[in-house]
């Protein structure tokens, strides 16, 4: 039986539409400079990776991708897999992500307890191998798998220009405002390409700004997209980048702790994303900073990140 | 004194000269991992914060017992022992390869 999208249109229904929060107050920022982000953990997988795993999936199933049982397969370092995982579990589709074996033990477990099949790839050899891995077995297994390859598809960053930066122009709207600074970073690319280009389309003047992590140990799921000459993700439109800010997993786990002290308790990226955005915001010459808090620290406890008193 | 293997991530690598592995010789781990900083020193500042623990996000296994902190590290080392270092995180490929459909 080909799977039908009915069967998880319950739970599509509720991705997207996430609260835009402002942090303004609470990180001592001053007028006129005014910083929003997006709570993405309240997704139903907890990240911001809901919204383009759905699109892909979507477009995946209408287009007969899954039909005679085929398998959904992606690389993910996480995040993406819970949301394959989970809207597989949904269809009734199998899944098999490729991901390497120093993911969070919290994201590996959530995989596997949606019932999608976990390919673990060697910590040793990087994120490439699990990526490089994926696509081995979509070229040696065309009739078993459906390769989604969420670094190449289109409906990733599709997702987020519709769904990502169009709530942001509204939220922003019934506020009077519109960004003049986006803050993300680069994993898929295919958030700063699709929230970009729909805030760049509601304000021409936009800046946008790419937080860029250390090559090792670097943030998961960023790039370091360092050295001229690297080759980016197909999706990423890397023209809408204005600058890229460098940042340390120091600086980034730091901005963490202090959000986790204003109430919100957020990963990694996240914590990049603000630390860079208000370092932009005390430059004084922009008012209306936005970015994505992309998911929640329950996702890295076992990292050790928050350690027990 | 034992010479140890140390096992490097791929994107530690560019610092250690493109290896993925490397010996140098000590009685514990910050001794071979402070051996390798005087010909890499750019591949240790990004293993070891400047007061010579691991730092955020890095994992230091000797076999699979993780060194969490400097007393771990300053532990003598078991005969024949085998150093990896792990980032503690996934993903965020470093874009030297083409991305699968690209």
């Amino acid at each position: 039986m080909n799977p039908d999208l009915r069967g998880m249109a319950s739970l599509a229904s509720a991705v997207g539409h996430t609260p835009l929060l402002e942090l303004s107050a609470g990180l001592g920022l001053a007028a006129p400079a005014r910083l929003f982000a997006k709570l993405e953990s309240v997704n139903p997988g907890a990240s911001i990776k809901d919204r383009p795993v759905l699109r892909m999936l979507q477009a995946g199933v209408a287009a007969g991708c899954l039909n005679g049982g085929r398998r959904l397969l992606d690389s993910s370092s996480g995040n993406a897999g819970v949301s394959y995982a989970m809207f597989g579990a949904a269809l009734g589709v199998p899944v098999s992500i490729v991901v390497p074996g120093n993911a969070s033990a919290e994201r590996l477990a959530r995989i596997a307890a949606h019932g999608a099949e976990l390919i673990l790839t060697d910590p040793q050899e990087g994120y490439d191998y699990a990526l490089l891995t994926a696509r081995r077995l979509a070229e040696e297994f065309p009739e078993r798998y459906w390769y989604c390859n969420q670094y190449a598809n289109a409906e990733n960053w599709r997702a987020h220009y519709a769904g990502t930066g169009a709530e942001i122009v509204q939220q922003l709207a019934v506020q009077g405002l519109s960004a003049d600074c986006f803050v993300a970073g680069v994993g898929t690319g295919g958030t700063l390409t699709g929230a970009g280009r729909r805030l760049r389309e509601a304000n021409p003047r936009l800046a946008i700004v790419a937080a860029i992590p250390d090559a090792f140990p670097g943030i998961d799921g960023l790039k370091p997209l360092g050295a001229s000459g690297d080759i980016v993700p197909d999706i990423l439109d890397a023209g809408l980048i204005g600058e890229r800010v460098a940042i340390t997993a120091e600086d980034a786990l730091a901005m963490c702790r202090r959000l986790a002290r204003l109430g919100l308790f957020v990963g990694p990226s996240a914590g990049a994303y603000v630390h860079v955005a208000l370092q932009i915001a005390r430059r004084g010459d922009v008012r209306t900073i936005v970015t994505v808090l992309s998911d929640a620290g329950e996702r890295y406890l076992s990292l050790g990140i928050w350690p027990l008193p | 004194m034992a010479t140890v293997i140390v096992r490097i991530p791929t994107p530690l690598r560019p610092f250690a000269a493109g290896r993925a592995e490397l010996e140098a010789e000590g009685a514990t781990a910050a001794e071979v991992l402070a051996c390798l900083g005087q010909i890499y020193p750019d591949m240790l500042a990004r293993v070891l914060d400047a007061d010579g623990a691991p730092r955020a996000f890095v994992n230091i296994f000797v076999g699979r017992d993780r060194l969490r902190d400097k007393a771990a590290l300053a532990a003598p080392l078991p005969p024949a022992s085998v150093i990896s270092i792990v980032p503690a995180v996934a993903g965020g490929h470093d874009g030297r390869q083409r991305s699968p459909a690209g």
